[in-house]
């Protein structure tokens, strides 16, 4: 196994910079790596290899000239399946846009093109967006490279299996939930759910509008960071796009440390409940933040209780009006009905019926219901206002602290079988750390903190709105002391694969 | 039942949609262009079609446009508001929701003047004006009626789908009597005539810039609770608004005598017949599933903003109306009939062209309509103000009579030319030879001796009838003035 597929981003950025290799010899082993794992992992959705090496042999001549270059130019990536890729075929993971080439282009589709980083291909996920095994794809389940019995976590399980498989070194994924958080936790990698509005969503297919943002994913710390600044930036075609300029995430993560940093421990979230693993694993993690001295201190915010609930009513219901679209017009598949009349309403019923997959259609069902007529107030209007709740349980939990902290997850990742998607309310119950943070647009990253049963477990660390910066400041120095503690979760992997 | 019969047994009460197309240069929240015509599914970008991942952005001057015409109605304009989404299915809706706003309007509550054909004013409460975005164009192929129903399959035209609209909603409009239709249309032409003073959109009725959804309810009386509406969908021409509301009014009357039931539903139009017919149900239980729009912020309209736009409104055009019935000194029927005549405009800019007032009126709704009339054209595509105050100073300097002047008008109209050049080049200028003029005289008395005596008996008006054969002998060129003058003195010389 070629060594270049173990090293992170940055280095593989400093390699290329220094001219130890070519972005076609780093893009050649991650493809070649791809194609010999697939079958097992099935990270992907689609390979673009020649895309890929065209990218790479253009940056690398780019470089010989000594024209000035990204710094992570020829540097892969893979980008989850949501992301509209002009050219190449992006699915959602749905039967429903199974054959769609896009006709224009994403902004970080365009943004990672005109930084030179060849793209691997697209990866697999949960259908639109939902789901957290990454079962519920209408493309094969993809599986998570720490045992295969076991699941990546979803969303975006396409990300970070890929990730965690060596298959890319940078990842780009999303977080509506905690769509990135939780996989990166399952997978022991690092994944971040930005400040909302930090990175443009014009091309990323929609799930829920208001929670949707795109999760920059990496090995460690320092390379989610590099993505993340690629990313970042006001993009005037997403109304939603923060106009603030982006700030140095990599060097937030590389010069901090936690000396007097105060790191809140979310009261409702501490651990009660959770698998006693990934509880040990998150107050050994305390321990270790503490010694580098990070001052802990242990925060409440009641209404995070509720966020579960409002979520489930607010998520479904933008599905249901963003997901209306696919009826079968204008692109896509077109189903016409088995028997009887062929009208406007029974091809869109027809195309549905066939299109969507169960865990999609539960959500429209739900969000459908959620917005009708007498029940608004209810329900969408009710979740609003806990919404509301949680910006301000969070504001004032921040007044008090630099970072608030949790387990990513109650659990390491789910076996497949009996454990997931068997009920679809215990893996809801899943996202009840990682929720709390799309609904109140706050930015959360989760990173590695040790096994639990020969799985990792994710640390979650948010911070308040706009202020990405200071959650940079807490996970680059605590993922170095961790590692100094001999917590080297990636490396186990990498020695176990270096044996294989 | 007629329509003058219903009129008198029931009260009716109207309640008028009217939706502009703005005159943006793209769409309302997408860079696609905002024009009209063009091959089918030529305009348009991802957004407009609704792509997956596509986004919508809000045009600032759609918003711009909105206020101004909130401001003209007199309307609060929300300090803060919202675009929500309207979830329905259809095909010409791309993304199978249209972005509208619900509670949120930009634009609440104002009201606008009307002024009926006799000069009766009416005054509209307006409830609403907010903005959205069209939808696209269904064809329908293959069936006899070019509806859905029959056709075997529909062509679907995304150009439309994105520009923007404002839609301005009134409260239920009262107290109009048997003039309901009247009203209706009048109402309608006015806010046409807001939108072009505005210069926010060409408001072309027959190319669909202007769409007006007639609501119609009939009670016994006007203490009576409103009765059930029926909502006539997408009038666009004024007669079409006042013989649909007509015809509800009649047909709903009809109904009610045979002591049938109003259904709520929406209704079409015929043009063709002048008939509603029945379209589909609707309750006010529509569910729309109506939600804010969460890929929009909201919109915050600086009051500065709000203010600046306040101080630039034009002049509109009731307030112009008053005010150059002050200035020109016309009586209230002259104002109506340039104002019913679409010549306002004309006769203001022949004014500021150096004409006075009412030998603009005088030329404009007389000589220049009628050959406007004949050609079924509208005056102002015959002449351009500036002609007719030249023409008008030709007269005021002698050198043309009305006789004259309507042939160069006429040869004006028809390319030949600037007044005075046609003049010139078909000799129609007035004879100042007297000699001729004097010899036209004598014939014309030594031709008439009768009309020679009533004119000595002090029957002034009788020179008319020497008027003619002068005229004739001088090919028309003869200076009325002078001619009289001329009689004048040989008859009693």
């Amino acid at each position: 196994m070629s060594e270049l597929i173990t090293k992170s981003a940055l280095e593989l950025a400093a390699g290329l910079k220094a001219g130890e290799f070519s972005s076609v010899e780093v893009t050649q082993a991650h493809l070649d790596r791809i194609h010999a794992t697939e079958a097992d992992f099935g990270s992907f959705i689609t390979v673009t290899d020649d895309l890929a090496l065209e990218t790479a042999t253009a940056v690398d001549a780019k470089r010989s000239t000594g024209a000035n270059v990204h710094a992570l130019a020829g540097v892969p990536v893979a980008l989850k399946d949501l992301v509209v890729t002009e050219g190449v075929a992006t699915t959602a993971a749905s039967k429903m846009l199974e054959n769609w080439v896009p006709p224009y282009e994403s902004t970080v589709h365009n943004k990672v093109k005109a930084a030179g980083l060849p793209v691997l291909g697209k990866t697999n996920l949960d259908e639109f967006a939902m789901g957290s095994t990454t079962e519920h794809s209408a493309f094969g389940t993809t599986r998570n490279p720490w045992n295969l019995e076991h699941v990546p976590g979803g969303s975006s399980g396409g990300a970070a299996a890929a990730l965690a498989g060596f298959q890319v070194p940078l990842s780009v994924g999303t977080d509506t939930g905690g769509s990135v958080r939780q996989p990166a936790a399952f997978t022991g990698t690092v994944g971040v759910k930005p400040t909302y509005g930090s990175i443009s969503r014009f091309g990323i297919i929609a799930m829920a509008s208001s929670l949707d943002q795109v999760g920059p994913m990496g090995r460690n710390v320092a390379d989610a960071a590099a993505l993340h600044e690629l990313l970042a930036g006001h993009d005037p075609l997403d109304s939603t796009s923060l106009p603030d300029p982006v700030a140095g995430f990599v060097s937030a993560a590389q010069t901090s440390d936690l000396r007097g940093k105060k790191l809140g421990v979310i009261k409702q979230l501490r651990g009660e409940g959770y698998q006693d693993g990934v509880r040990d694993a998150f107050t050994a993690a305390l321990d270790v933040a503490a010694a580098a001295g990070a001052e802990i201190v242990e925060v409440d915010c009641p209404s995070i209780s509720y966020a579960l609930d409002a979520y489930y009513l607010i998520m479904p219901s933008e599905v249901s009006s963003n997901l209306a679209r696919y009826d079968g017009m204008r692109y896509g598949l077109r189903m016409e009905p088995e028997s009887g009349p062929v009208t406007a309403e029974t091809v869109m019923a027809a195309t549905r019926a066939a299109g969507f997959g169960d865990e999609v259609k539960r959500r429209i069902i739900l969000g459908t219901y959620a917005l009708s007529a007498g029940y608004y107030d209810a329900y969408y209007g009710s979740a609003q206002k806990i919404r509301t709740l949680v910006q301000n349980d969070f504001a004032k939990a921040f007044e008090s602290c630099d970072v608030l902290v949790s387990p990513t997850a109650p659990t390491t990742a789910l076996k497949f079988g009996a454990e997931a998607a068997s009920d679809p309310m215990a893996l809801y119950l899943g996202d009840v750390a990682t929720i709390p943070a799309n609904l109140a647009g706050i930015p959360g990253l989760s990173l590695p903190a040790g096994l639990a049963d020969g799985l990792p477990v994710g640390f979650q660390i948010l911070a308040p709105a706009r202020e990405d910066v200071k959650m940079y400041e807490v996970a680059g120095p605590l993922e170095a002391a961790l590692e100094a503690s001999g917590t080297r979760v990636l490396d186990t992997l990498a020695e176990g694969l270096t044996t294989k | 039942m007629k329509y003058e019969d219903a009129i008198k047994k029931y009260d009716p009460v109207i309640g008028i949609e009217v939706h502009v197309e703005l005159g943006t240069v793209t769409k309302m929240f997408d860079a696609a262009p905002n024009t009209f015509g063009g091959g089918p599914n030529t305009n348009i970008t991802p957004t407009s079609l609704g792509l997956p991942g596509s986004l919508p952005v809000v045009n600032e001057k759609g918003v711009e446009y909105a206020i101004k015409i909130g401001l003209a109605l007199g309307c609060e304009i929300a300090e803060t508001c919202r675009f929500a989404r309207k979830n329905y299915f259809y095909p010409d809706v791309p993304k199978d929701f249209q972005t509208s706003q619900s509670d949120e309007p930009i634009a609440s509550e104002g009201e606008v003047e009307v002024e009926l054909e006799d000069g009766t004013m009416f005054t509209i409460p307006v409830e609403r004006a907010h903005m959205e975005e069209d939808a696209g164009k269904n064809t329908h192929i293959g069936g006899a009626t070019g509806r859905i129903h029959g056709a075997d399959h529909s062509l679907v035209d995304y150009n439309r789908a994105g520009v923007p609209l404002v839609e301005i909603v009134t409260h239920p409009i009262t107290g109009t009597g048997d003039r309901a239709a009247e009203v209706a249309s009048t109402y309608v032409r006015t806010l046409r005539d807001i939108f072009r003073a505005l210069d926010v959109s060409e408001a072309r009725m027959e190319q669909g810039n202007v769409r007006a959804d007639v609501n119609v309810s009939l009670r016994e009386s006007p203490d009576a609770p409103l009765g059930t509406r029926t909502e006539t969908k997408n009038v666009n021409s004024f007669r079409s608004i006042e013989r649909a509301v007509r015809y509800e009014i009649a047909r709903q009357a009809t109904r009610l005598e045979a002591g049938e039931t109003i259904v709520q539903e929406t209704r079409h139009f015929h043009e063709g017949t002048g008939e509603t017919s029945s379209g589909r149900p609707k309750s006010d239980a529509d569910d729309y599933r109506y939600f804010p729009e969460p890929d929009l912020v909201p919109l915050v309209p600086s009051r500065d903003w709000v203010e600046e736009l306040r101080a630039t409104l034009p002049e509109l055009p009731a307030q112009k109306r008053r005010r150059l019935a002050g200035v020109w000194g016309f009586s209230d029927l002259e104002m109506r009939d340039v104002v019913n005549a679409g010549l306002l405009e004309a006769i203001d800019d022949t004014v500021t062209a150096g004409a006075q007032p009412p030998a603009a009126r005088k030329w404009w709704t007389g000589e220049v309509a009628r050959l406007a009339n004949q050609n079924d054209q509208h005056p102002t595509e015959l002449v351009t103000p500036a002609q007719v105050a030249a023409l008008i100073g030709l007269i005021n300097d002698g050198k043309l009579n009305d006789k004259l002047a309507k042939d160069v008008l006429t040869a004006v109209a028809d390319g030949e030319g600037e007044p005075a050049e046609v003049m010139s080049a078909r000799g129609l200028e007035i004879v100042e030879d007297t000699g001729a003029l004097e010899a036209a005289v004598e014939e014309a008395i030594a031709a008439n001796p009768d009309v020679v005596e009533k004119i000595k008996g002090g029957k002034m008006q009788a020179i008319g009838a020497l008027m003619g054969p002068i005229m004739k002998a001088t090919r028309g060129q003869a200076d009325a003035g002078k001619a009289k003058d001329l009689i004048l003195a040989k008859i009693n010389g």
